[in-house]
């Protein structure tokens, strides 16, 4: 299956273009058809039905599924964001709110389309845009919003599972990163050196040595 | 109404890697201590391998004060200020940061106790800095070895002894002062990226040898060896193989039955009697005010809190805050200079997803003034470091080198192959004071009981600078040496900021006119309140300061007892 890759793509275009590229539609069916549902609009504790829709498209753009494997959406790195902004990141709820607003008026003014209703390529160079902070209608700077959206995501794709991200430890198996041991020896090391160290697939919380929270 | 306790000899004010070290030998020696200590006790099982929890959330399970007294940081007094940090580099606890600490255990390098003298010596006069502060300490590392050794044995390190009285042994530090004897413990296991670099330093002639650590490398005083399971950084250890003083000096303190530790103490002022002698300390502890009468009051907090907690301390004898009559409070500071960061590629795996910052292989040929200076255009030097830390977050942030970009399909590639092959030095570098880099309180921020937080205003100057860039040339070479295939330089530095490593504010002197406090630690103008921590220190070296704050913690204590008639004790 030839699949334009987004190293394909900035080749082609450079990293700040916003010019649209064709792409083949059954490439994206089958990436699409390869995907986990993501989360019911219900299961939102913090974003509404749409805002959590919109970070659905979004992270599967940043740490997307491709030929690679699983990403963020599989990893459900929205599931933890939403639950951390009404909780540790609460300070943060304000951002989301007015840069996902301002995201999809940018989409829809600069694209033709609100943001999850565009093909990958385009929503990629909006996201471009919005890294570079080349996008308008942003209260500040929209790379501020992009780098917050990024780091969030990085800490739902990677962080422990405990948090609600990083299911099926995803997220680690991508770096691989072979998981949290309370001690690892010497041969371990070594193990490890050679490649030959298996995950072990646990959050922190499924050992006894540790209390939660 | 406050609730005044009963007397005691000695109040303690934080129980952190200072403080907690002050505890021991004052209740050997008979005192009664009480210990103040804002945050909570926390133990092995509080110290969960979370990156989220503690390096992206900055332990929200402690007691966070100092979460909500982070200071405020400007470049200059003519900059803006600059964006405030999310959480606080230091925490609360009983223990303090040496529960999260790295664990770097070093002495000084004679030449940073006299770094005016020895440069005048050897380059002339007017070698140093424009505008530096900076003055020899009122004694040399020779008066502080004993100390050192004192400590090294009793929290027990790690490490490879360079120089033992005079004999240089060349699988340790060869620049290193003599030292009366050998580590207690031998250094962390190495790994084979260590190696690697190891044998990429001697290639190049230079003198790699393993740092020393306040973890144990093998089982000591009955605590357990290292399990090298990768979240020191920042976290605590499961297994109380961190030799933090919760598990060293303060539970032994406690044992002489003279030292009662007060956790979720918050001390909101040290207070005067009308001739100027502190007389008690007031704090708050679940809502309510207490004030805790002692004969000494020795100050232990970090080196931003020292100057805030005199600063607030106003009294008719003290009206510009406690000690500081002579304006000194908040001068004389700085940071270490750990920016400037390299990173490297490897085309190999470098293995370090397990493992701990504090394990790893220095060089000190281009550290301090072990190299000569004549034709270079600045003084001291770095310390570089190569060593063993990855988390998943952290490394998801990597830089991609140019090859990738910051997301999407050719990042995730780029993450997969790349995350455990990168790595990264951040060069610990000398750091002078200067006249216009100082602590104040800031005009406008306040903590949540309307308390102004404290002000950086400070800036690398050109000294600094110029070590960071060439210390940074040093590194990539040692990085291409041992097989980098791509090499990044971070910028040479500017505004200060927010610091782990914050030096000075109650500097250490003879002289009252330019310190607050004097060679033991007492104050010039409180003569019974002294001061523990990097902020008496008048210089930085090229390294870790826990060790060295320790070392003139327990020096501190030692001249309480031995001139505890003076203290009416």
């Amino acid at each position: 299956m030839t699949f334009i890759s987004r190293r394909d793509l900035l080749k082609r275009v450079g990293m700040t273009s916003i010019a649209v590229p064709f792409v083949r539609r059954d490439a994206l069916q089958a990436t699409a058809a390869t995907s986990t549902e993501p989360p019911a609009a219900a299961a939102f504790e913090s974003f509404t039905s749409e805002e959590g829709k919109l970070m659905d498209a979004i992270v599967a753009r940043l740490i997307p599924t491709d030929d690679l494997g699983p990403g963020a959406t599989e990893a459900r790195a929205v599931v933890y964001i939403d639950r951390a902004l009404g909780d540790a990141l609460k300070s943060s709820r304000t951002m989301y709110t007015s840069g996902l607003a301002a995201l999809d008026r940018y989409a829809q003014a600069s694209r033709g389309a609100p943001f999850v209703a565009l093909p990958p390529i385009d929503q990629d160079s909006v996201l471009i845009d919005v890294e570079t902070g080349a996008a308008t209608g942003f209260s500040g700077s929209s790379a501020t919003f992009f780098a917050m959206v990024l780091n969030h995501t990085h800490q739902g794709t990677f962080g422990d599972p405990y948090y609600g991200g990083n299911a099926n430890f995803i997220g680690w198996d991508l770096l691989q990163y072979p998981g949290v041991r309370t001690m690892v020896t010497a041969a371990e090391q070594q193990a490890l050196e050679h490649k030959q160290l298996k995950p072990n697939h646990k959050s922190a919380y499924e050992y006894e040595t540790w209390r939660r929270g | 109404m406050a609730t005044r306790l009963k007397g005691t000899d000695v109040v303690i004010i934080g129980l952190g890697a200072a403080g907690g070290v002050a505890a021991l030998p004052l209740a050997q020696a008979g005192l009664d201590v009480v210990g103040l200590e804002a945050g909570r006790l926390m133990m092995r099982k509080d110290f969960s391998p979370d990156e989220i929890r503690n390096n992206v959330r900055g332990w929200p399970h402690a007691v966070q004060k100092a979460n909500q007294e982070i200071p405020t940081s400007r470049a200059t007094a003519a900059s803006p200020t600059l964006p405030r940090a999310a959480i606080h580099p230091m925490q609360n606890g009983v223990g303090g940061t040496s529960l999260h600490y790295w664990a770097q255990s070093w002495r000084l390098n004679p030449w940073d106790f006299a770094v005016v003298s020895a440069t005048a010596k050897r380059y002339g006069a007017g070698r140093l800095p424009a505008g530096t502060t900076v003055e020899d300490w009122p004694f040399g590392y020779d008066e502080l070895e004993p100390y050192y050794d004192k400590v090294e044995y009793e929290i027990g390190i790690s490490g490879q002894a360079g120089n033992i009285n005079g004999a240089i042994d060349p699988r340790g530090n060869i620049f290193e002062a003599p030292r009366r004897r050998a580590y207690p413990m031998p250094p962390l296991r190495s790994n084979v990226f260590i190696d690697t670099m190891t044998a990429a330093a001697k290639s190049m002639g230079w003198h790699p040898f393993p740092g020393p650590a306040a973890i144990n490398s093998r089982p000591y005083q009955n605590r357990s060896a290292c399990m090298y399971h990768g979240f020191c950084n920042r976290g605590g250890c499961h297994v109380d193989a961190k030799n933090s003083t919760a598990v060293t000096t303060i539970p032994k303190a406690e044992a002489t039955g003279r030292f009662k530790v007060v956790a979720r103490a918050q001390v909101t002022s040290i207070d005067v009697d009308g001739t100027g002698r502190v007389s008690s300390v007031t704090y708050l502890q679940e809502g309510t005010e207490y004030v805790q009468p002692a004969k000494v009051v020795l100050l232990a907090s970090f080196t931003y809190e020292n100057t805030r907690l005199l600063l607030l301390s106003k009294s008719k004898p003290f009206p510009s805050g406690l000690s500081n009559n002579h304006g000194q409070v908040g001068r004389h500071y700085f940071s270490h200079h750990q920016g400037a960061p390299v990173f490297a590629l490897f085309p190999f795996d470098v293995g370090a997803w397990y493992g701990l910052p504090a394990q790893g292989v220095a060089v000190d040929d281009f550290a301090d003034d072990n190299f000569d200076h004549s034709g270079l255009d600045f003084i001291g030097g770095a310390n570089l470091w190569a060593m063993s830390d990855r988390r998943p977050i952290a490394a998801a942030g990597m830089s991609t080198f140019g090859r990738a970009p910051g997301w999407g399909s050719a990042w995730k590639a780029f993450v997969h192959e790349n995350a455990d092959r990168a790595h990264s030095a951040y060069i610990q570098k000398t750091t002078l004071p200067y006249e216009d880099n100082f602590l104040d309180l800031d005009p406008v921020v306040r903590d949540p009981l309307g308390f102004p937080v404290c002000r950086v205003t400070a800036e690398f100057k050109e000294n600094e600078r110029r070590i960071a860039a060439y210390s940074q040339e040093k590194m990539e070479e040692w990085y291409r040496a041992a097989g980098a295939v791509a090499v990044q330089r971070g910028p040479v530095g500017g505004a200060m900021g927010v610091s782990t490593h914050a030096y000075g504010g109650t500097r250490m002197g003879d002289t009252s006119e330019r310190n607050v406090v004097d060679r033991w630690g007492f104050s010039h103008e409180a003569p019974n309140l002294g001061i523990l921590g990097a902020s008496v220190m008048g210089t930085s070296g090229a390294r870790n300061p826990t060790l060295t704050v320790q070392a003139l913690a327990w020096r501190t204590a030692d001249h309480l007892i031995s001139s505890r008639s003076r203290f009416d004790l």
